[in-house]
């Protein structure tokens, strides 16, 4: 299949394919990050980077913010890999998530429940925004963006309505506070002591969370019948269709999940960070840049884009704090430019 | 048959059979406008709304006739204005060339043009509804970049203090001149995309908009032609941008953000994309509703009112105000007007 739709790839780097040269590029990039986490930096790589702590925390925020863009993310590719519907209300669904993760959570004083709320009252917003809303439109996906804005203008003034202008922050459990030792060495003091790093407990059970679900996703896509369906489906609708399965149903199913998604993400980010108007903003935009970047439809490309993006916007906010939007223009524009359907994208 | 009245009859019509009644009727309309209407209502709606159909007609230009709907025309105008603010005076204390308005403008729109042929030619790397993701992500991406940059767009707080220029012994921001400035340039970027829609390019346009690989087949440069028009909306756009920050004296993030572009968007929906009267018309209704909802929702609840009112008009009728005319005058219908897939 590849050969068919890029001949050049096997032809142009003489010997090694285009994949395996892609592969060794990223195992060196690989090493070279491995030994800057690692080692303990001589004074001059010090001088550059500002600090080995410094920088190993912007990649470690950036790898937790990545897990957050990929949550939110990963629903938006596979509605719109499969429906073609841009929803441009993602965001508002992260947010409202966010809220009622907070309300949740403030009323029982379980944070996990508030987290199952986002997640299951959002998975029941996206199955009715399917089925009352954008079912009805089918087939016109410029109607359904359209219509998806409307709902995200109608939505974000009703949530300041509700909740207000403030900014909010959920609590977490107490099993969730401190902070973790990791095994990276970030200065060696005068008496010979190595000083290690801390960061937050809370931050790495969210980045594993993140991982877990992308591998059962990712599991639901390539090992059931459901995730054939929805596979076939962002391949060839039509065909999918005409070979007789009940494709509301796949799409009820995977705007539940997408949503709920969503949700989720909202809670556990809302926990992280914090929840204020405007973050609905925000999510949406790493939504669009996720995907475009890493190819619609893809769960790996969502993993891919999230990680790019989310690791360019808090290494930009360390090191060009004014210009930090700059990287992620600059990931878009090439990868427009050299991969139009995103890195993960199939060439239509 | 309707070939050779088309043919025939271009040399034979009058001006007034040229031009059409109704646009008689309606320049004679607004240029009496200001005999009947108080300054209030001669800048922040006649004013404003010839402002924001200017923007909403640049997006039609690309929509209508393009099949490419773009929500960075805010960002584009945004960049005329902050341009304007940046080589011109402002009082912020942060650059500000001091060059006079005459050399100012024409630097300010073709920046934007530039920018606008930019945004088109990244956004044209992809097909149909990718256009609207990669503009919303520019837009976006460029509103946090004004943000969080203060070399270049003195962040949060951006410049104020912009002012119109005064020449001829009049101040061009006070109430009837500038709404005649305003009416001046809205005209010519109306006659501009009318009289374009019907040249060779326009047409030529509209054909790849409905058909871009038999153009292609055909030998028509289908990218240069996507992007040139991108660029002719991005003149509009950034003439827009100029009236906005003359209009307001000042020009922020805010002015670029989010709720802006899609208001633009808003506006040209629910006035109609198949014509480019129909940007003005959602831009008057808009700007009427901005204004009086306090009487119907309260102040604060205006963005609930316009978000339902734009979601009627998508469900009921997708061609906006100007379908809903449209069905009640068959003749309006043109097929070659409707908005591409």
């Amino acid at each position: 299949m590849s050969l068919l739709d890029r001949p050049s790839q096997t032809l142009s780097s003489g010997g090694i394919t285009g994949r395996q040269a892609w592969g060794l590029v990223g195992l060196l990039a690989a090493a070279i990050v491995a030994w800057l986490v690692f080692a303990v930096w001589p004074d001059w790589l010090n001088a550059i980077l500002i600090s080995k702590k410094a920088f190993v925390s912007a990649i470690l925020n950036g790898i937790t913010l990545a897990g957050l863009y990929f949550l939110v993310a990963s629903g938006f590719t596979l509605i719109f890999g499969l429906m073609r519907n841009v929803n441009l209300a993602h965001g508002s669904l992260y947010l409202l998530g966010a809220y009622i993760g907070y309300e949740v959570t403030n009323r029982t004083g379980y944070w996990l429940l508030g987290v199952a709320a986002g997640f299951a009252v959002l998975a029941v917003v996206g199955v009715v925004m399917q089925v009352f809303v954008f079912r009805r439109l089918e087939g016109d996906d410029l109607r359904q963006t359209l219509v998806s804005i409307g709902i995200s203008i109608v939505a974000a003034d009703l949530m300041l309505a509700v909740w207000a202008g403030g900014t909010y922050q959920i609590t977490t459990p107490e099993w969730l506070d401190g902070a973790l030792t990791l095994p990276v060495i970030t200065a060696v003091r005068s008496n010979g002591a190595s000083v290690f790093l801390t960061y937050p407990l809370y931050r790495v059970v969210v980045l594993a969370a993140a991982i877990v679900i992308g591998v059962v996703l990712w599991l639901m896509l390539h090992k059931t019948r459901v995730g054939m369906m929805i596979r076939a489906g962002v391949d060839d609708r039509a065909m999918l269709q005409a070979s007789g399965v009940n494709v509301h149903a796949v799409f009820a199913i995977v705007f539940a999940v997408g949503a709920g998604l969503a949700g989720f993400a909202g809670v556990v980010g809302g926990s992280a960070l914090s929840v204020a108007p405007g973050e609905d903003v925000r999510y949406l935009l790493a939504s669009l840049v996720v995907v475009i970047v890493g190819g619609m439809g893809s769960i790996t490309g969502a993993a891919i884009g999230a990680l790019l993006i989310g690791l360019a916007e808090q290494i930009g906010l360390v090191y060009f704090p004014t210009y930090g939007i700059v990287l992620t223009f600059v990931i878009m524009v090439v990868t427009l430019a050299v991969r139009p359907q995103g890195i993960m994208g199939k060439a239509r | 048959m309707s070939l050779a009245i088309a043919t025939d009859g271009t040399t034979q019509r009058n001006w007034l059979e040229k031009l059409g009644a109704g646009h008689v009727i309606l320049g004679v309309a607004l240029v009496l406008y200001p005999l009947v209407a108080s300054d209030f209502f001669l800048t922040q709606i006649g004013g404003y709304s010839l402002i924001f159909g200017m923007l909403g007609l640049s997006l039609m230009l690309l929509a209508g006739y393009g099949g490419m709907v773009s929500l960075a025309q805010i960002t584009v105008a945004g960049i005329s204005a902050y341009a304007i603010a940046i080589l011109g005076n402002n009082n912020s204390n942060i650059l500000g060339f001091g060059w006079p308005w005459w050399l100012a403008v024409p630097f300010a729109v073709l920046a934007a043009a530039v920018a606008s042929a930019l945004i088109g030619w990244i956004s044209v790397r992809t097909e149909g509804i990718y256009t609207i993701m990669i503009t919303l992500a520019i837009a976006t991406a460029t509103y946090y970049f004004a943000q969080q940059n203060y070399a270049i767009f003195n962040g949060h707080s951006g410049y104020a203090g912009i002012r119109a220029p005064a020449f001829w012994g009049i101040g061009w921001r006070d109430a009837k001149p500038f709404y005649y400035l305003c009416l001046g340039l809205a005209v010519l970027s109306y006659a501009a995309v009318l009289y374009g829609s019907r040249s060779t390019f326009g047409m030529t346009l509209q054909a790849i908009r409905d058909n871009p690989r038999r153009m292609r087949a055909l030998g028509y440069h289908v990218t240069a032609h996507k992007v040139f028009a991108w660029l002719l909306s991005g003149v509009i756009a950034g003439l827009a941008g100029v009236l906005l920050v003359w209009f307001n004296g000042r020009v922020s993030p805010g002015t670029i953000g989010v709720d802006a572009a899609i208001d633009v968007l808003i506006i040209a929906v629910i006035g109609g994309l198949r014509h480019p009267i129909g940007p003005f018309l959602g831009a008057l209704v808009v700007v009427l509703m901005q204004t009086f909802a306090i009487d119907i929702v309260g102040a604060e609840r205006f963005n609930t009112l316009i978000g339902m009112v734009f979601l009627i008009i998508v469900f009921v009728s997708p061609d906006g105000i100007l379908g809903l005319w449209g069905r009640i005058k068959p003749h309006l219908a043109q097929e070659s007007l409707r908005p591409g897939p």
